[in-house]
């Protein structure tokens, strides 16, 4: 036990806690924005692997880590917008278009990665680039916090902005309004005159390049390569994420966090005098009671909302 | 009415032939841009299976733990419940069954039946928890489903690591199980074994539990319509769970008996991928326990023929991911060729319209 908190003590452990957060972060604002406009993104995973791999090969081929940026985005949005076109237009049934996707990503991937390189399940040929670290300097320079929240990848610092962005967005713009009508009541939204497809459209296409920005941080930033399934289940946390966070951007960063942190602890299971396999256990237990902690609160909330309702309809029909 | 349903249900299989037909064309495509040699490849891909017999023998070997999660997803799944649990109780199944090989001394007949009894036993307790989860709680079944698949393989690991394992083995390997805990092989020549029976066996099963019993028609009626099963005093809560538990003890069972019949030691690395497969037969088959065989037959011919082509070609196995992806989507998609459905619907019910007008 003491182990444990011997780490918890070191700020190379928060450091790494704000890095494994990053990419679960950026899916987990896609999930909660496709989430908000009232369709759920499955396909965040696949998203993630295909910028993943457009970041590595597009970067490789521009000698630039920014095109290969720019790529990743891009197809992390096209996967977004596929997901639409099959659920809206083709009226697939949004959970199977993403599992497909997903299992399109995940083959797609390897497969394009052996013709574009040669290489097989690892691209070791690729000499792709990797997205700067900012404020190196200050590191060292400021006491205690200094080697915790300076020194990371560019788009780390990226995701936390874009918590406050995607506040903003939601809560402070006439297009984030739309999104919430959307998804709160979409026949509502519907009779005042929002296209309601439309809106899903670009909710799905906004969570895509979310979990492409996470896909770029994969292979740009947390590592140097792109690999076989290397974003290893973080589109599915990120939805747990999303799950336990609640509506706000605010709750899905501390929920994040919150994750990021089991992640990292179980990084340094040779440290600690439990079983790794418990260690690496520990996220994914922590995601499953998160669950269902906000479900069964939400749950009890609705109630308590209904039993008000029912009493306020009682004691106005008594006072008649 | 009943002409209507037959021209409907033969326009439904149509359509699934036109999506498979379609996947396959983008497959020959890829491999004709991509491919130095595409004849070779293409030859590869469609006739390896059937250009030996050990290759046909794969195809079937591959089909066992197919038919067993394809059927258990398509139950799941019919209660309407995304539960992808069927990937964690594969897996614990035949870490159970691998238990019960190495670890107890039973007569031959005896030992690989208690085996995979008790690796199903073991699924069909994995796949209550998404559901108890969902109905105490309410808590995402597809989200807490996928989570515990993870715990499930962390879980199994620490089992294997420090019960199982056998330190003579250098890799992370159990002990090996005895010659009477195997499955009899039935096809010389292949691997094929008895569990390929078994599998056939609970196809029928299912099939006759889905339509023919009270149990089968008030999981499909909870899957259709939740409020009105409700309503109609259906206890729900017992359905779904019944349902899971059917699910994952079909799932466990898969897992032992592949264990049992193909592998003399448990070595998986990593979660095997049978359960996300199970859900590809289940959209093929479309949840439908008697089509189930069609979707994993079609899934194992396309797997080992692409293996096929990437070992002798340069084209790689992966591949069928894609083939996979656009064949789900376009089986599911209701929109797909909607415009020739709608007008199936449109003139059968004129026919029947001018019937009754013409009667009168």
């Amino acid at each position: 036990m003491s182990s444990i908190i011997d780490i918890i003590g070191t700020s190379e452990f928060w450091y790494s806690v704000i890095r494994v957060t990053t990419p679960i972060l950026f899916a987990a604002l896609g999930a909660l924005i496709s989430d908000s406009a009232g369709v759920i993104n499955i396909a965040l995973e696949g998203s993630m692997l295909w910028s993943a791999f457009a970041g590595v090969v597009f970067s490789a081929w521009f000698d630039s880590a920014w095109i290969g940026l720019l790529a990743a985005i891009i197809i992390g949005g096209l996967v977004g917008l596929m997901l639409a076109y099959f659920a809206l237009n083709l009226k697939t049934d949004i959970i199977l278009s993403a599992i497909a996707l997903n299992l399109m990503a995940a083959g797609g991937t390897i497969f394009l990665l052996f013709v574009v390189s040669g290489d097989r399940g690892i691209s070791s040929s690729l000499d792709s680039r990797v997205l700067p670290k900012l404020f190196t300097g200050l590191a060292d320079n400021v006491p205690i916090i200094g080697p915790v929240i300076f020194g990371h990848n560019v788009l780390t610092y990226v995701a936390f902005v874009l918590v406050f962005v995607t506040w903003f967005f939601m809560f402070k713009t006439p297009m984030g309004l739309r999104l919430r009508a959307v998804g709160e009541n979409f026949h509502a939204a519907d009779s005042v005159g929002i296209s309601v497809k439309k809106i899903q459209y670009q909710a799905l296409v906004l969570s895509g390049i979310m979990a492409g920005l996470g896909g770029a941080f994969m292979s740009m930033g947390y590592v140097s390569w792109f690999s076989q399934n290397m974003t290893a289940g973080r589109g599915f946390i990120a939805l747990a994420a999303k799950a336990m966070g609640g509506v706000s951007p605010i709750g899905t960063m501390i929920a994040s966090l919150f994750f990021g942190f089991a992640s990292a602890l179980a990084n340094y299971e040779a440290e600690i005098s439990v079983p790794a396999e418990f260690v690496k256990m520990i996220p994914y237990i922590f995601t499953i009671v998160g669950l269902v902690v906000y479900a069964s609160k939400k749950q009890s909330d609705v109630k308590r909302a209904r039993q008000k309702q029912a009493e306020a309809a009682t004691s106005s029909k008594g006072g008649e | 009415m009943i002409k209507k349903l037959d021209r409907l249900r033969r326009f439904e299989m149509i359509r699934t032939l036109a999506a498979v037909g379609l996947a396959l064309g983008i497959a020959f495509l890829l491999i004709l841009f991509t491919s130095e040699q595409p004849i070779d490849a293409l030859r590869a891909f469609i006739l390896g299976p059937i250009s030996k017999f050990r290759y046909f023998g794969n195809v079937l070997e591959l089909m066992i733990p197919l038919l067993f999660t394809g059927l258990a997803v398509s139950v799941m799944f019919s209660a309407n419940q995304f539960n992808l649990i069927s990937e964690g109780a594969f897996f614990v199944g035949a870490l159970g069954s691998s238990w019960i090989a190495t670890n107890f001394l039973l007569p031959a007949g005896i030992h690989p039946v208690v085996g995979i009894l008790v690796a199903g036993l073991i699924g069909a307790v994995v796949a209550m928890i998404p559901a108890i989860l969902k109905l105490k709680w309410n808590a995402d079944v597809l989200v807490s489903s996928l989570m515990l698949n993870y715990i499930l393989m962390f879980l199994g690991f620490y089992f294997l690591n420090y019960h199982l394992r056998d330190p003579q083995a250098g890799d992370m390997a159990s002990f090996k199980f005895p010659d009477s805990a195997r499955l009899m092989k039935i096809l010389p020549g292949t691997r094929v074994h008895i569990g390929l029976i078994v599998a056939i066996l609970a196809v029928i099963l299912i099939y006759l539990f889905m339509f023919k019993t009270r149990w089968g028609y008030e999981i499909r009626m909870v899957g259709k319509n939740e409020s009105f099963a409700k309503y109609s005093g259906m206890n729900v809560f017992r359905v779904i769970i019944v349902s899971q538990m059917v699910g994952g003890f079909l799932a466990g069972l898969g897992g032992g008996i592949e264990m049992l019949g193909m592998y003399t030691r448990f070595k998986y690395k990593t979660l095997p991928g049978f359960g996300w497969d199970g859900v590809i037969v289940a959209i093929l088959a479309k949840n439908n326990p008697a089509l189930v065989p069609v979707g994993a037959f079609f899934l194992a011919y396309l797997r080992i023929g692409a293996d096929i082509m990437s070992r002798s070609t340069d084209v790689s196995s992966q591949l069928v991911g894609i083939i996979q992806g656009v064949v789900i989507i376009l089986v599911a998609a209701e929109h797909f060729m909607s415009k020739r459905k709608n007008r199936i619907i449109y003139e059968e019910s004129m026919a029947d319209l001018s019937a009754v007008k013409e009667a009168k």
